[in-house]
């Protein structure tokens, strides 16, 4: 049994557990190491935000946001994103119609109803489709369809291309929100008499409901901000081009992509505003999927 | 349920005179789909194929070595010696700067950061994984091209005798757009998405590991090299990997810090050379029959390389997984 | 050389909140001491003190004294670090390091600072005989460690944990995840680890802490949403036959939690 006058006399003692001197030292410099990568990894992607909303909030503006630029030359300091952002909403919106629905089928097909050796064979083309070069994918619709079938420049031609990048993406993720799906759930549907059709498009894909919305919003932040296909389909122009289907049009990236490269202040200084445009709606897309992931059907986090 | 097919499937019922066949119309529609994906990339391949021969056997040089890019000149010359050289080594020299600072701030957002902090930090660096590249591409010319100028004078006057960083021609005394600097953008673009890969490995490690490794007196840097880091190797390649498959496919920020260069030089801090993709980028528009073509062909090698890098880091992974869980 | 532990009104926190209040006890060297009770009442918070384990739970902290042989770890001069060698900690999961073959896991402790040319190969058979692992695995040491059943990779958590050669040995609940045969092959080996180190086991199987333990303290929770607290600590026997607290006996006769 110690006494107090033990204890009181023990902390005196010789420090018995002490760290050996070269374990210290590299356990130190690591940490050091640690705090040094995360400061130079901040500073440089904090400079390019800082530059982009700093120069961007210069020239933004309403007037910004409404205006195309027809009829703006390049000294001019006028002049605005409006035929891009319609551009951009057009052919986001055509590819998410085109690549989704065909995308989550194949999901299904994959995680439902698929065979053995052709389930695996479809996955690994859906990989290899992850890894097509954006601008490989524009240079196939420009080869395809701008040439090859006569039919120009469109928008509809670069959400084409779009939905080919969108695609695999949707499908990869619909799959891995699918495969989350409890069999439970599965097995007492099926103990109830529905039918595999049934069980699938009103029990299962409800509920996976929430991860695949996230996936597909993902996929189209991604796309958003792809300018090389656009480049080689749509091709932009300075007009306002309502109908995707005839003619180019401009998009938010191409935008930015052609008044960087013109290099005019006038058209540095949109290019910068298009930019921050560019970034706010895709910040938003991410922002609103991350949201929605908080809770999911089954309440898991 | 390493196939994804469910080990839960719709029984069909007994005792009830029934057709032999399953009635589901919707497993056609989904197999349907399937088929058509399977099409639609058959279809990409083939075609980009069929279209790039024209130019291959119209080209008089060949086509692996020839320095310059003239498709649509009579005789047609052209090579992707340049648009491979500057496409590789703008691609490794990003990672090369890249990835030991994504690790370390993966690495730290996990482990070292206080932790109330460490869930916003990991939300930042998704978000930051989303920027586009057309952002990066501007940033980079209009403000680290000037600003960079006394780095590259720098590197090359002081390290010139490494032959990569020399500088015939004194030309880095003048704001270069160089090959450097497109690297030095590409690396800041790959970073958070191999940082944000790596930390979501990172995260997924077993706690009980790092417990052991505590317990047997490990510091904390020990711990992460014993318990944290191995564990986490495929993950964090396939990352890497992820990484370089987009530094190789990188488009636009290329073509505008490089522009219009085609000179292959290994003197990374002059101004000069440029990729598969920003030539293609920057000479689609311009270019007769013999130029689209010799441009898919050029796109084609860029999508085998994608693809080559694509299929080791799979390789890496599974052999990785194979290995850990064995006889589990 | 096993070492003794006292506990001095220890009390552990969690931030504000308080998981174990003043806990006394004092378990000598070479003796098996078990601690028994329902879940969530602090034995293992209580363990994890013992080697300062609980201190990578971030506001995680004691107050009260742990003495080693009369050294108070939580002296300011002492490192956590170094005092986890004289410590040694076996969890309730098996948790041998995947990456690593049967003979690096259990050089494990003895690499993390020290260069590789050291030839540890004596050390690891002795650690995997002291662990009554060595005619097991002996022909394939370099073979994944994963490869081992679940009864095996717990005993080579045990190899890795003695090659250090700590005094102590903690063990939290070692064969809650394992088989019955398992179960009694680690209590065979705890019989003969106790003549080198003393050991502390957080156990739910009453019936294991009467079989391994020559002491045993029961702990329980003092009233719903209240700390922890050491009801009686007292020679396995008399505990098991007759305690001297009602609660003890409510737990023992499963009248209780």
């Amino acid at each position: 049994m110690s006494t107090v006058n033990t204890v009181l006399s023990s902390s005196a003692s010789p420090a018995v557990w002490k760290l050996r001197g070269r374990r210290a030292i590299v356990n130190r410099i690591a940490t050091v190491a640690m705090y040094g990568a995360f400061l130079v990894a901040v500073i440089p992607l904090a400079l390019v935000i800082w530059y982009t909303i700093g120069k961007g909030l210069a020239r933004f503006s309403v007037g910004f946001l409404t205006h195309s630029m027809a009829g703006v030359g390049s000294e001019d300091v006028n002049g605005g994103v409006y035929h891009a952002i319609l551009g951009t909403v057009e052919q986001l919106a055509i590819a998410s119609v085109i690549s989704v629905p065909l995308g989550l089928l194949v999901a299904i097909y994959l995680n439902e109803y698929g065979r053995r050796g052709f389930s695996t064979v479809v996955r690994l083309l859906v990989d290899v489709m992850t890894g097509i070069p954006s601008i490989v994918a524009g240079l196939f619709i420009l080869a395809f369809w701008v040439i090859g079938l006569h039919q120009g420049y469109s928008g509809f031609a670069g959400a084409m291309a779009l939905a080919i990048l969108m695609l695999p993406v949707v499908t990869r993720s619909a799959e891995e929100m699918l495969r989350l799906v409890p069999d439970t759930l599965r097995e007492a549907a099926y103990a109830l008499g529905i039918p595999k059709w049934r069980v699938i498009l009103s029990i299962i894909m409800p509920t996976a409901r929430t991860g695949i919305t996230t996936g597909i919003m993902l996929a189209v932040a991604r796309v958003t901000g792809e300018t090389a296909p656009l480049l080689l389909t749509a091709f932009g122009t300075i007009f306002i081009n309502r109908s995707p289907f005839h003619g180019p049009q401009e998009a938010l990236p191409l935008f930015v992509f052609s008044s960087a490269a013109a290099g005019t202040p006038a058209d540095v200084n949109r290019a910068w505003a298009g930019a921050l445009t560019l970034i706010l709606i895709v910040v938003l897309l991410y922002v609103v999927a991350r949201l929605l992931t908080r809770r999911d059907a089954l309440n898991r986090r | 349920m390493t196939q994804g097919t469910p080990t839960v499937d719709a029984p069909t019922v007994t005792g009830t005179p029934r057709k032999a066949r399953k009635f589901e119309p919707f497993r056609g529609i989904t197999l349907a789909a399937a088929l058509l994906v399977l099409l639609l990339l058959g279809a990409i391949a083939v075609f980009l194929v069929v279209k790039a021969i024209p130019s291959l056997t119209h080209d008089q040089k060949n086509f692996f070595t020839t320095k310059v890019w003239n498709p649509d000149a009579d005789p047609p010359l052209f090579g992707i010696a340049v648009l491979a050289f500057g496409t590789i080594l703008s691609s490794l020299i990003a990672l090369v700067l890249a990835v030991p600072v994504a690790l370390g701030v993966a690495i730290f957002v996990v482990e070292y950061a206080p932790r109330r902090l460490a869930n916003w930090l990991g939300y930042l660096i998704d978000m930051l994984a989303t920027v586009p590249s057309v952002v990066y591409g501007l940033w980079g010319l209009i403000f680290l091209v000037p600003h960079i100028r006394g780095f590259q004078h720098f590197l090359a006057t002081k390290f010139g005798w490494i032959p990569i960083f020399s500088d015939p021609g004194n030309r880095t005394s003048v704001a270069s757009r160089s090959i450097f600097v497109a690297s030095v953008v590409l690396a800041i673009m790959v970073l958070p998405v191999i940082a944000a890969i790596s930390r979501e490995v990172l995260r997924q490690v077993d706690p009980n590991l790092k417990e052991a490794a505590l317990a047997l007196g490990a510091t904390r840097w020990e711990m992460v090299r014993t318990a944290l880091l191995p564990p986490s190797r495929p993950g964090i390649i396939g990352g890497i990997m992820l990484g370089l498959g987009r530094a190789l496919g990188e488009t636009i920020a290329i073509a505008l810090i490089l522009g219009t260069s085609f000179v292959i030089s290994p003197h990374i801090l002059q101004p000069g050379g440029n990729t598969i993709a920003a030539n293609i980028a920057i000479y689609f528009g311009e270019a007769g029959a013999t130029g689209r073509s010799a441009l898919i062909a050029s796109g084609l090698v860029l999508f085998i390389l994608t693809l080559g890098v694509n299929l080791i880091a799979r390789t890496v992974i599974y052999r990785a997984a194979v290995r850990q869980g064995s006889a589990r | 050389m096993a070492k003794r532990i006292e506990a001095l009104g220890l009390s552990c926190f969690y931030g504000s909140h308080k998981a174990v209040e003043d806990v006394t006890m004092t378990i000598e060297p070479k003796t098996v001491t078990a601690l028994i009770g329902p879940s969530g009442c602090g034995k293992s918070t209580f363990l994890r003190s013992l080697n300062r384990l609980h201190e990578v739970i971030p506001g995680a902290r004691i107050t009260g004294q742990v003495l080693l042989d009369d050294q108070d770890i939580y002296a300011p001069n002492v490192d956590a670090v170094a005092l986890r060698r004289t410590v040694g900690m076996v969890f309730q999961r098996p948790n041998p390091f995947p990456t690593m073959s049967i003979f690096d896991n259990v050089a494990a402790g003895l690499k993390l600072g020290v260069s590789k040319s050291k030839d540890l190969s004596d050390v690891v058979e002795r650690a995997l005989t002291g662990a009554h692992l060595w005619e097991e695995v002996k022909d394939r040491l370099k073979k994944p460690a994963l490869a081992l059943s679940g009864g095996q990779q717990q005993r080579l958590c045990i190899a890795r944990a003695i090659a250090v050669e700590p005094e102590v040995l903690l063990m939290d609940e070692p064969c809650s995840a394992l088989d019955p045969i398992s179960t009694l092959a680690i209590e065979d080996l705890i019989a003969e680890l106790k003549d080198r180190y003393t050991i502390v086991i957080v156990t739910h199987n009453m019936q294991q802490a009467s079989r391994v333990s020559e002491q045993t303290g029961f702990f329980t929770l003092a009233g719903a949403g209240k700390p922890g607290v050491l009801v009686e600590y007292d020679a396995t026997s008399r505990i098991f036959s007759v305690p001297s607290d009602k609660r003890t006996e409510d737990y023992i006769t499963g009248r209780v939690g």
